[in-house]
This record gives C-alpha cells, sequence and structure tokens, in this order.
C-alpha cells in the first residue's frame, strides 16, 4: 500500500495519451499510464501487442508521434538535449543481447562510462569489475562475447546498462533468446535488482518471476493495456475474457 | 561374430580405404598430372618458336626501341625497350594510384549518401551507382574520351579557370611549384615544425594516461605542425616555392603540369566506375553491423558521431576491406583498356613492342608479371591495413 501512496506522489514516468504508427499499422492506441520510483511492472501481452514498442519509446529507441511522455521531469521530445539526457538515466536490456562484440565483456561495460559519464578508465574499469562481480561472472571480463553462453551475456548486458547508473532500467523480453537452464541464472540477477530497489520495467513471459517479483502487471493486446493489476489479482482473478484466455495458454505449460 | 563388426578391424585397414593414404595418394597424382600438363605447354612451345626461327631470351630488351611515346617520364626513342617498358609500367601506376584515391573517395560519399535519410540524396546515390556500374567500362572511357574531353573547346578558346589552369581539347594544364631560393630556409622551418610536433604527441600522449581517459594523440601536435608550416612560409625570406604558370607560347600551352586527354579521359571513366562498386561495398558493410549494436549504442548513451566511430566502424571496415582490395586490383588491370584511346599504359607499350619484335612470349610475360606485382603489393598492404584496424578495434 504504500507503494501506492509513492505512485502518487512521486511518478518516474510519466506517459499521456501515447501513440505510435508504424506507417498505416497503428501501434500504440493511446497509453496513459505513470510508474513510480522503485516501482516493479512486468508487461506481458501476446506478439504484436506493442508491448516491447511501450518501452521503446521510453528511451527513444522508437518515436512516439502524439501525447507526451516525461522521464523524471524531462520530456521526451525532439530535443537532443532531452533525450541524450533520458538515455543516460535509462539503462535497456535487449533480446538478442547486443553486446559489442568487437570490445571485451569489460569494455563492453565501461564504454558508456568512459565516453558519455567521461569518468577516468580505473574508475570505469572498477565500476565494471565490481558489477560482473555482482553478476556472477568476474571470471570472464577479458574474454569476449562470442566466447560466453547467453546466459552469461544477458548478465554482461545488464551490468554494461548498470554501469551508466540508471535510475530505470528497460527489459525488452531478456529470457527470450536463452536456452532453458539459462533462464534462471538471468532471472536470478534481475530478482536481486528488483529487492535492490531499482524502477524495472520488464517485458516478458516468464509468469513465475512476475508473480514473484512484480509489484503490478500489465496486460497489453492490440497496442492499449487491457488489464493492469498486482499479480495476485491478475493471476487468480483476472477481469477480461482476454486475459483469461492468455493466462490459460501460458500456464499450461 | 564379434570380429566381424566394423570397429574390430582397426589396426589394419586395407590401403584403398585408409584415408590417411588417400590423401597422400591424390595429392601425389594431382601434382604429377600438373608437371606433365606443363612440360606439355613448354615443350610444344619451344617446338612452335623453332618453327619461327625465335629463341626464348631477354637481350632485346637492350635494343633501340626506335618509336615514341606520347607520354610519361623523359624518353626518346633511342632508348631501350627496357626503358620503354618501365615508361608503360610508370603510367600504369599513375593512372591507377590516382584513380584508386578518387575512386574511395567518391565510393565512400556516394556509399554513405545511399543510407541518408534525405529521400533525394539518397535516390540521386542510387542512380549514380547503378548508372555507372550497369555500362561496360569500356564504352565509359570511349564516352569520356570522345563525347566530353574531345569536345572541349581548340587550344585558343582554352577555359581559363582563375587564369592559371586552363582546359582545352589538347588536356588540362595546372600550375606546378617549383622550388625556389627560400626552400632551405623553410625546411628548416619544417624541421623545428616536426620536432615542436613529436615533443608535443609525447607531451599529450602522457597527459591522456596521467588523465586515464581515451583521447586524440595529434590533438597539439598537428595544429602546432601547421602553425609552424603556415608562419615560415611567410617568414622565410624568398618563396619557397614559385608557381610555374601555364602559359600559352605558339600553337600551346608551355609550363606547369600537363594531364592530357588520354589521361584525363582513361582516370575520370575508371573512377567513376569503380566508385560506383565501392558506394556499394561501403553500403553493405554499414548495414552487415545488424540495428541492435546501434540501437545498443544509443540506449547507453553514445552521441550519433560516437555509435559511428566506436560502434559501427569498428565492426563495418573489417567487412569492406576484402572486397574493397578487389576493386583497386580490378582498377589498376582495367587501366590496361588504356589501349582503347591510345593512353600509353603497359599493355599499349607491351603491344608495341611485340609487334616491332615478334618476342611475344617475353613481353606478354614481363606484363603478366608486372600486373602480378602490382596486384600482390596492393593485397599485401590492404591485408596489413585490414589487420591493423581490426586490432585497433579491440
Amino acid at each position: 500500500m504504500a507503494a501506492q501512496e509513492n505512485a502518487l506522489n512521486d511518478p518516474i514516468i510519466i506517459c499521456e495519451d501515447v501513440h505510435k504508427w508504424f506507417d498505416d499499422f497503428h501501434v500504440l492506441k493511446g497509453i496513459t499510464t505513470s510508474f513510480q520510483k522503485g516501482e516493479r511492472a512486468v508487461i506481458c501481452g501476446p506478439s504484436g501487442s506493442g508491448k516491447s514498442t511501450f518501452i521503446r519509446t521510453l528511451n527513444r529507441l522508437e518515436e512516439h508521434q502524439r501525447g507526451t511522455i516525461i522521464i523524471d521531469g524531462v520530456e521526451l521530445t525532439d530535443d537532443l538535449r532531452n533525450i541524450n539526457l533520458i538515455r543516460q538515466e535509462v539503462g535497456m536490456v535487449f533480446q538478442q543481447f547486443n553486446l559489442f562484440p568487437h570490445l571485451t565483456n569489460l569494455e563492453n561495460i565501461t564504454l558508456g562510462p568512459i565516453r558519455v559519464r567521461k569518468l577516468t578508465k580505473t574508475e570505469a574499469e572498477e565500476i565494471a569489475l565490481s558489477l560482473l562481480e555482482r553478476v556472477n561472472i568476474a571470471d570472464q571480463a577479458y574474454k569476449y562475447p562470442a566466447e560466453i553462453s547467453g546466459g552469461q551475456q544477458q548478465r554482461v548486458a545488464i551490468a554494461r546498462a548498470l554501469a551508466m547508473e540508471p535510475k530505470i532500467m528497460l527489459f525488452d523480453e531478456p529470457t527470450s533468446a536463452l536456452d532453458p537452464e539459462m533462464i534462471s541464472e538471468v532471472l536470478d540477477v534481475m530478482r536481486e535488482l528488483a529487492h535492490s530497489g531499482m524502477t524495472m520495467l520488464v517485458v516478458t513471459h516468464e509468469m513465475g518471476f512476475a508473480r514473484e517479483v512484480a509489484d503490478r502487471i500489465m496486460f497489453f493486446a492490440e497496442g492499449v493495456v487491457i488489464e493492469e493489476a498486482a499479480p495476485a489479482d491478475f493471476f487468480d482473478n483476472p477481469q477480461h475474457e482476454r486475459t483469461k484466455l492468455f493466462i490459460s495458454q501460458t500456464l499450461q505449460h | 561374430m564379434e570380429n566381424n563388426s566394423p570397429t574390430a578391424a582397426s589396426g589394419k585397414i586395407p590401403f584403398w580405404r585408409d584415408v590417411r593414404v588417400l590423401r597422400i595418394l591424390f595429392q601425389v597424382i594431382f601434382l604429377l598430372g600438373v608437371i606433365l600438363l606443363l612440360t606439355l605447354l613448354y615443350t610444344n612451345m619451344l617446338k612452335g618458336l623453332r618453327g619461327l626461327g625465335l629463341t626464348l631470351n631477354l637481350n632485346f630488351l637492350q635494343d633501340e626501341a626506335g618509336f615514341g611515346i606520347s607520354e610519361g617520364i623523359a624518353y626518346n626513342p633511342s632508348d631501350t625497350y627496357f626503358k620503354a617498358f618501365w615508361v608503360g609500367v610508370l603510367n600504369t601506376l599513375k593512372v591507377s594510384i590516382i584513380g584508386i584515391v578518387c575512386a574511395t573517395l567518391m565510393g565512400l560519399f556516394f556509399g554513405i549518401a545511399r543510407l541518408s535519410s534525405n529521400w533525394l540524396i539518397r535516390t540521386i546515390a542510387a542512380a549514380y551507382v547503378e548508372c555507372f556500374r550497369n555500362v561496360p567500362l569500356l564504352l565509359q572511357i570511349l564516352f569520356w574520351y570522345t563525347a566530353v574531353v574531345g569536345q572541349l573547346p581548340k587550344v585558343r578558346e582554352s577555359i581559363s579557370v582563375f587564369g592559371g589552369a586552363f582546359i582545352n581539347n589538347r588536356g588540362i594544364y595546372l600550375p606546378s611549384p617549383e622550388p625556389a631560393s627560400g626552400l632551405n630556409t623553410w625546411l628548416w622551418f619544417l624541421g623545428a615544425g616536426l620536432l615542436l610536433a613529436v615533443i608535443l604527441y609525447i607531451v599529450r600522449w602522457r597527459q591522456l594516461q596521467q588523465l586515464d581517459r581515451p583521447g586524440f594523440r595529434a590533438k597539439w601536435a598537428l595544429p602546432a605542425f601547421l602553425i609552424v608550416a603556415f608562419c615560415g612560409w611567410f617568414l622565410t625570406p624568398g618563396r619557397p616555392f614559385t608557381l610555374d604558370l601555364p602559359a600559352l607560347q605558339g600553337f600551346n600551352y608551355q609550363g606547369g603540369m600537363r594531364f592530357t586527354p588520354e589521361f584525363s579521359a582513361l582516370l575520370v571513366a575508371l573512377s567513376i566506375y569503380t566508385s560506383a562498386f565501392i558506394a556499394e561495398i561501403v553500403r553493405s558493410g554499414i548495414q552487415s553491423v545488424v540495428k541492435g549494436q546501434r540501437e545498443a549504442a544509443r540506449a547507453v548513451g553514445l552521441k550519433e558521431g560516437q555509435t559511428l566511430r566506436l560502434v559501427i566502424l569498428p565492426q563495418a571496415i573489417p567487412i569492406i576491406v576484402p572486397p574493397l582490395t578487389s576493386q583497386y586490383l580490378n582498377l589498376a588491370k582495367n587501366s590496361s583498356l588504356a589501349v582503347a584511346i591510345g593512353f600509353p599504359d603497359l599493355v599499349s607499350v607491351g603491344n608495341t613492342m611485340m609487334t616491332q619484335t615478334g618476342q611475344a612470349i617475353p613481353v606478354f610475360a614481363m606484363i603478366m608479371v608486372s600486373y602480378l606485382i602490382i596486384s600482390l603489393t596492393t593485397s599485401a598492404a590492404m591485408n596489413w591495413y585490414n589487420s591493423w584496424i581490426t586490432r585497433i578495434g579491440r
């Protein structure tokens, strides 16, 4: 309940009537919502529902065409200064990891701190090594991404995002490209991050993770939020037919 | 029963089933075949030559050539065949090297332009590439020679560029720098500037190490050198160089540098034709870096320039360089089409030598070896560049 009150007092992300079109295709049809500091939201829904597009508009990897998005008091507009400011505060983890293959794992992590936060190499490497420690792969620092497993790569990618000391972390289906036995090692890291108080928006199909970690689950379908609720209500007492169908299908296996 | 299973046979494989033996056997047979074929060709050639009353030697290279060459280094018909051939080699190298530089710059420009978000730029670049890479090169050379360079005004009606350069149907005349009295003094300035630059480079390097940050090491050295060179130019009593301006004397321009119509047409055609291919190589190289790389770079907060320099190019360049090398080799070899418009390149001079001496085989061999050397040197240089840039990227 404390979290609910916080939401009213201290939203870090505010979305007002956000619309997005890909040519003629209306992907986001007016998303209005807000997220408070420290909130952990899981976003789920069928593919093509706009859930990935939605979190990608939050750091301007996609432009929204109507409505307003305000991140930590800064509005996302065509102003490059605002975009750069927001990208420094919002970390992102991708489905395909997107590590830089020509850099070592350590260099992948230090690139942003050195080039954007203007830290010294030594400072950046200290941060990177402690983050690799935190995601349990300190021994892989000097290898290249191609030399480690998918689960390890995704953990490097999480460390890379955290190295920018973001206030918000976006996860775009972080475990969808992983072999089953590697999913848990990534979810463990995300769980630890959630308990540390990070604001997290997670697009995922991992319903176990959602039930355990999320403060709120948002269900997207055809570009709108059909239903949002705390995990207990969402899974045990879904309101909409579409949600019920989705839950029954995902929980079957 | 167990003795009959294939695994039990290990240790005593008959040789016609033994992969290790077969591997060597096939190579020996192939090698013998090649040797046999070459021997056959060689004896056949000797037989043919004997029939014509010719022998295989290079003595004719010492003979007087007796034919003129329209352009190139200092040469006159009383020089040897070897000297004549050397003029051809240098002409080929000249058009190839300048052509490679021009083609690379133009190719880079149009390749990047094809990826522009601006519709007009993108479309013009696409039209350029499609026009020039789909028309045969020989046709393009003839076009530039007859329809463009050949249509330039007569000497008396030359197009003048700022009164210093002249363009007419006999060629392009540019001012050329000639060493003058002040050159020695100015070289001292250059030496001092270089010394200063080296010192500043080291100072900056150590500063970057102290700052513990990446940065441009020549940030101070480069401008310092340029400033010293520039100031030295004006402080030197008497100018280091004077400009030799082309001037109309009698029926033609004298002095300065001259690019003949043949050279100009060949250079333009080769550069444009090859740049269309290079543009495609550059475009595909940049596009081969997956979209996620650019997104990840943005998500980390890198600016567009940093994204290109630190993430996209280090991955694109190793992909671009091998096919780029092929285009360089193509350009050097395509320059042999110079024969069509009478530019005295390697092949053109070689042809004349063959008809005059009848020594077709040695001259052919010399031409082939020359191209081989040019190509292998280019390849080696590009391979070195590729391994260097890949290491830098890491």
